[in-house]
């Protein structure tokens, strides 16, 4: 049975209060918008397919990876790639974003080694990377729970007179990456309320993707997500989330203004996951084929293809990427299984930057009780 | 030596921490202006700014999520969660994050952060505001937990929080804040994570911390005066336990009761029971006892004088565990 929704829902409308901001059509035409542009030139355009290739790339192999058995479980982002390297690619190296466990897109934009992401879903790492070295927090699994850590690292940027400066080196802004699920969460609640009385220099980036696992976003809200950042005090904007062209202006924009002390703004980039939440769930048991085709159809990938053809890109820029796909591919084979096996007798030195007695001891039993043991192999 | 209530103690230690490193900030609701509901933050905003010493939204979520950020940009920040009670919207930001973000980077991520938690009934305040969720905090890989009984380490102890790189749940004795005591400015201070014997005896040994360590020693000169010599240990910390002294002063006395306010069943008495059978089995005369709150959701506070250990519940303890 489904619950009726009142006729002021209009969380899956598109054209109503919130209007999409669309910069290239899913049939590859650039259109103008009143206050976005992009302004890159076609370089710059065959520099986002690449990005947009090679994420795909690295969701085809982490769940080829996952159903051989090497991962334990994935997070697939296909259909997401342009609401991610759209506004991975509008960072600054100074700048700082805060990820769910779903941006391996927003992961290559920032220099994190893809085979990295593996670590976590293959169950030798808990995190993989430095995030101060990459400007990228480690993946966050529960929900929302970042977009308070984005908040904070914002108000250090205030606090650090590092907004606003006018100085385009020093100035920097913090996006936190987010699902549609997320806003029923009384962390993103809070973290819009922080940012908004603090005045923090964060973009709030929700990629609505339809579906909490396998709730729909009906289920999460009764008005849009967009709508949102009105009642915190700030300004929310919809973007096309399969328009990388629309995601990385709106995204850049956003940055801009929060680097130069103007404050947070929400992006609701509407987008849809094209395939399961993660590994383990069946999206067949929760929506119908006829919505996957209507998406397929308004694919981020395939658009910047049409595009790119008629404008003359020659078909050996594609053959080069497929090549750099390729390759992207077998890095990613070849070190997943390469990824070392964590030593539990390390972790016991990981909980604290001073260790404490009760540990040491724990660890000193665990050595002996592992020393005590037979080696493997051996005949008795 | 300057004599000095434990409050002032602790606020005076803050001081003297943004005063060592400018990196030090205090967040939490009303520690600004009005200097915090105890006035723990007194006059800290005035003299050190608003952007050291913020008052924040009403949120306790909001206080530990964005803290963690402010780690990551640099700052030590320094959180008062107003009462007990109200830490349980911060928990999974506290348990989840906090406790393991150094962890989960294999320590390229630290959170030199302090939870600061006014704990504890008997001041006749309204639900919410007496609990003890110590162990809840203990308990948590990740965490330490420390609880200051006296004026000399509330002035210590939060500075040397403070300057420890690890998280560190910090559980004030409220019904305490207003007992005088000497506070030595001068000599350095005994470590951060180490138990203290406050009273040395023969007969029995009572381990404590935070508020009841104060009744453990108007209870050992009760004793006194009926012949027994009990020794009073404060563990001061809580997370790690230190139980060496606790382990050399049973093994004399032979006689072991852990006093908390918190609830019997899975407070730290449990464990520390537990510890003490291990060590000094063969030492003890006794089962090791536990002086405890009941099993309940706080009372409502015109009983909560019978539901807090007090000094005939310790002293039958004592009496008891004697007996054996």
């Amino acid at each position: 049975m489904s619950v009726s929704m009142p006729d002021t829902y209009v969380a899956d409308d598109p054209a109503g209060a919130f209007p999409l901001v669309q910069l290239l059509t899913p049939e590859g035409q650039r259109v103008s918008h009143d206050e976005f542009s992009y302004d890159g030139d076609d370089d710059s355009i065959r520099d986002l397919f690449r990005d947009l290739v090679l994420s795909r790339r690295i969701d085809f192999e982490a769940n080829a990876l996952q159903r051989h058995g090497e991962l334990g479980l994935w997070a697939p982002a296909q259909g997401q790639e342009a609401a991610q390297i759209g506004s991975g690619r509008a960072l600054r190296p100074q700048d700082f974003a805060f990820p769910t466990y779903r941006e391996h897109g927003v992961a290559l934009c920032r220099g994190v080694d893809p085979a990295l992401l593996l670590g976590l879903f293959r169950g030798v790492e808990l995190g993989g990377w430095d995030p101060a070295e990459h400007g990228f927090a480690l993946y966050s699994i529960v929900i929302g729970a970042q977009t308070l850590h984005a908040t904070g690292y914002a108000m250090g940027l205030n606090l650090d007179g590092a907004v606003g400066t006018g100085d385009s080196e020093r100035d920097a802004a913090v996006i936190a990456y987010f699902g549609d699920g997320a806003t029923s969460q009384g962390s993103v609640n809070e973290a819009f309320d922080w940012a908004a009385v603090f005045n923090a220099p964060v973009v709030f980036f929700c990629q609505n993707n339809q579906y909490a696992i396998s709730a729909s976003t009906d289920r999460q809200t009764r008005g849009p997500i967009a709508q949102r950042a009105g009642g915190f005090g700030f300004r929310g904007i919809r973007v096309d989330g399969n328009d990388v062209l629309a995601c990385h202006a709106v995204t850049t924009a956003a940055m801009q203004r929060a680097r130069d002390g103007e404050g947070p703004m929400l992006i609701e980039a509407y987008t849809y996951r094209m395939g399961a939440h993660t590994t383990s769930d069946d999206p067949t048991r929760y929506r119908d084929s006829a919505e996957v085709e209507t998406w397929k159809l308004k694919d981020p990938i395939e658009r910047v293809k049409r595009y790119l053809l008629v404008q003359g890109t020659p078909q050996e820029f594609f053959d080069d990427l497929d090549a750099e796909a390729e390759e992207l591919g077998r890095h990613l084979r070849e070190t997943c299984k390469a990824l070392p096996e964590p030593d539990l007798a390390e972790l016991f030195d990981e909980v604290f930057v001073e260790g404490t007695p009760e540990l040491a001891e724990q660890k000193a039993d665990y050595l002996a009780f592992r020393d005590s043991l037979e080696p493997e192999g051996s005949a008795s | 030596m300057t004599k000095m209530p434990l409050g002032k103690g602790l606020n005076a230690g803050l001081r003297a921490a943004m005063e060592a490193d400018d990196k030090v900030m205090i967040m939490g609701e009303d520690v600004g202006k009005l200097g915090g509901v105890f006035r723990i933050t007194d006059g800290l905003q005035k003299d050190f700014g608003e952007s050291r010493v913020i008052d924040a939204p009403l949120s306790e979520s909001g206080i530990l999520g964005t803290a963690i950020g402010l780690t990551m940009r640099g700052y030590r920040p320094v959180l008062e969660i107003q009462f007990d009670g109200f830490v349980y919207p911060a928990y999974d930001q506290i348990v989840s994050q906090v406790a393991k973000l150094h962890f989960r980077s294999r320590g390229a991520v630290t959170m030199p952060i302090v939870i600061r938690i006014p704990f504890g009934g008997g001041i006749g305040a309204v639900e919410h505001h007496s609990e003890s969720p110590e162990a809840q905090f203990a308990l948590t890989a990740g965490l330490k937990v420390v609880s200051c009984s006296n004026a000399n380490d509330a002035y210590w102890m939060i500075q040397q929080a403070i300057a420890s790189d690890d998280p560190i749940v910090f559980m004030e004795p409220k019904r305490r804040y207003w007992d005088q005591g000497e506070v030595d400015l001068e000599s350095a201070p005994a470590p951060l994570h180490a138990s203290r014997v406050l009273r040395e005896g023969t007969d029995a040994t009572l381990i404590a911390y935070g508020p009841m360590v104060k009744t453990c020693l108007e209870s050992a000169d009760a004793a006194a005066e009926e012949g027994n010599s009990i020794e009073v240990i404060d563990l001061r910390t809580l997370s790690p336990l230190d139980l060496d002294p606790v382990f050399e002063s049973v093994r004399r006395t032979g006689h072991a009761i852990v006093v908390h306010e918190a609830a019997q069943t899975l407070g730290l008495g449990a464990e520390i029971s537990a510890r003490i059978t291990e060590k000094c089995f063969f030492s003890l005369e006794a089962p090791v006892l536990r002086v405890t709150g009941y099993d309940l959701p706080y009372p409502p506070s015109r009983a909560e004088e019978e539901f807090l250990p007090g000094l005939d519940r310790v002293l039958e303890a004592v009496d008891r565990s004697l007996a054996y």
